[in-house]
């Protein structure tokens, strides 16, 4: 069981004063009284702004900018897979497991990920560059095996993935080279296309 | 075979530009104004005309569903809400739309509105999705730049606000009443119905939620006629559809097609067919994970719309086509979507928190046989026993995968039960 608030968070939180302006902003797109709406995405550029991982002080500022009891927040941060309550690495690595990607081979791209960065899932590597972990389908299961990476200021699919072009993109992360997004095997997006043979083909 | 120039979303691989300019081009936008000047109910009627059911899963009459909402206002305000929350494991559609045909959808939000009397509306989009947000939002920036929407809608005189919201991951929250709570800034758990969201929705207040897709095929249905579109697939189950193609094909992609096409045209002429050929198919999930499977016998035959579906105990769901060959462990396969379902279990009614989790851990027990022949039976029995148990339908969700399993493949489950197991003489 995860524990709720990490310590390593810091004592207080603020927002920048560019993320303030995108707070208002946010705050806007709803009416006047029903601003508890913006508490996911307040809470999204808090984790942004907090190297992709929020603390339980970010979790305290929201509450109060929203007039929101800090347990409604809790429950929010806690509920929803995208807020992570602990620090990861530079490079969030999430690869989709469930049956659609599972049956082109993502067994095969996790073993490649734990193989190359030294790591098992729910792992972090020792220079705190990749987080490895499991997710569940996110929605291009056209473009089977792919993972998602996240860091603090993008997120970013790969997909038609093999073994190797997956080693690849993790070196070239690693590396701070521009990676390709999308389809690796020369597909534009979800068209009819030559993909790589599945991972698990025998 | 759909004709190309049946085709609804002609930048559904985003080949062509998706911004203004180029969705202009193809066609949005143009003479929007007129199709508002139909007025709620000619609006309403066109789109019951035409058959359109809701490109969800559910399938119920979207032109129905609109005219549930009220004609006058109590003074509470009324609102759209669209459900671009997409996460059935197969499906991959919206995300099309979303960044390569949003012009489609946000007139098609601007013109739903109208008919249901809403000045706003909310797109939910799933979190992950954040390069489809961005195309989105840039693509509402430019509407609103236009006059399309905002003040006097395409000089409409209708005021219509368009806002993106994006969800943070939750498969839970494309069930339209935990959206409806995550919109609101909660946890995203299931209300009970009744109230039904067209009387009390968003902030108490009435409200339609409908699927991207739903949403926007409607601009390309009143330009072309009700009737075009109802002339496309079979009675009841009219128009086309985008199908989503995953698994072991040649070349898994999303295609538009003609509701009601057979599952093997589908798969031989858009996906290049089965890998190994035709006959190394051993079964299909045709509308998403909590569609049942279905054995070969019913794929070699079986049209792909709502009702030809339902006859064979599953369902057309989001149309999302996972083909498993003769390599696949099937038993593993639906083993892993249990472990989706528990994992994306809200929690809230007894039956789908522990369930879940009970039928993913007697799952893994049939993957390596360690588990007896009367044990199906039991599985079977909890499986309904979590059906139509719960406050939504996650508990459906995870039971007909298990049952389409144990219909179709229960000589395959005894087969690998540590007590059948026989050793040459």
């Amino acid at each position: 069981m995860k524990a709720l608030f990490n310590a390593a968070g810091p004592a207080t939180f603020t927002f920048t004063k560019e993320n303030l302006a995108k707070v208002d902003a946010i705050i806007k797109k709803y009416p006047e009284g029903k601003q508890q709406s913006a508490v996911m995405p307040l809470l999204h550029l808090a984790q942004q702004q907090n190297d992709n991982w929020l603390p339980r002080a970010a979790m305290d500022t929201v509450a109060e900018m929203l007039g929101m009891a800090r347990v409604r927040v809790y429950e929010v941060a806690t509920f929803y897979t995208m807020y992570n309550l602990a620090p990861v690495g530079t490079y969030q690595v999430q690869v989709c497991t469930t049956t659609p990607c599972w049956l082109r081979g993502s067994d095969q791209i996790v073993k490649a990920c734990e193989d190359h960065l030294g790591v098992k899932l729910g792992e972090t590597t020792a220079d705190g560059k990749f987080t490895l972990c499991e997710v569940e389908c996110l929605g291009a299961c056209v473009n089977a095996p792919m993972m998602q990476v996240d860091t603090k200021s993008s997120s970013t699919y790969y997909e038609d993935l093999t073994p190797e072009n997956t080693k690849k993109i993790l070196a070239d992360l690693a590396e701070g080279k521009n990676v390709k997004s999308g389809p690796q095997s020369g597909r534009h997006t979800s068209e009819p296309g030559a993909v790589p043979k599945a991972a698990n083909d025998g | 075979m759909l004709n190309d120039s049946d085709r609804i979303f002609t930048n559904l691989y985003g080949f062509q530009d998706w911004g203004l300019a180029g969705a202009k081009a193809r066609g949005d936008w143009a003479g929007t104004k007129d199709l508002l000047a139909k007025g709620r109910d000619g609006l309403i009627e066109e789109v019951k005309a035409s058959g359109l059911r809701g490109r969800g899963g559910a399938g119920f009459s979207t032109g129905m569903k609109w005219s549930f909402m009220p004609k006058t206002s109590d003074g509470r305000p009324s609102y759209l809400v669209v459900n671009a929350d997409e996460g059935e494991p197969g499906t991959c559609k919206d995300r099309d739309i979303l960044r390569h045909e949003p012009h489609k959808l946000i007139e098609g939000c601007l013109i739903a509105s109208f008919a249901i009397g809403a000045n706003a509306c909310y797109i939910y989009v799933r979190g992950e999705f954040a390069g489809e947000c961005s195309n989105l939002q840039r693509a509402i920036d430019e509407a609103y730049a236009a006059g399309l929407i905002g003040k006097n809608a395409c000089g409409s005189g209708f005021d219509f606000d368009c806002y993106l919201h994006r969800g943070m991951g939750a498969y839970i929250c494309g069930e339209e009443t935990a959206l409806l709570e995550s919109l609101e800034g909660k946890k995203g758990q299931p209300r009970n119905k009744p109230p039904f969201p067209a009387g009390a929705g968003l902030y108490s207040c009435p409200t339609t939620v409908n699927n991207v897709e739903s949403i926007a095929v409607v601009p390309t249905i009143l330009r072309r006629t009700p009737a075009w579109f109802a002339g496309l697939g079979r009675e009841k189950n009219t128009g086309t559809k985008i199908f989503c193609i995953s698994g072991h094909v040649n070349k898994p992609c999303n295609v538009e097609e003609e509701m009601g096409i057979p599952l093997k045209d589908l798969i031989e002429k858009h996906a290049g067919g089965v890998r190994g050929g035709w006959d190394n198919i051993l079964a299909v999930i045709p509308g998403g994970s909590s569609t049942p499977m279905l054995p070969k016998e019913i794929c070699d035959t079986v049209l792909m719309d709502f009702d030809s579906l339902r006859a064979v105990q599953s369902g057309l769901g989001t149309a999302g086509v996972i083909v498993m060959d003769k390599s696949t462990d099937l038993i593993k396969a639906i083993a892993r979507l249990s472990k989706f379902y528990m994992h994306e279990s809200c929690g809230q009614c007894t039956p789908c928190r522990e369930g879940t989790g009970w039928l993913w851990r007697v799952m893994e027990r049939f993957v390596v046989g360690n588990a007896e022949s009367k044990d199906i039976d039991n599985l079977l029995d909890v499986t309904k026993e979590i059906e139509g148990h719960t406050i939504c339908a996650l508990g459906d969700a995870a039971a007909w995968p298990i049952q389409g399993l144990i219909r179709h493949f229960r000589p395959e489950i005894e087969k690998r039960l540590s007590g059948r197991v026989t050793v040459a003489a």
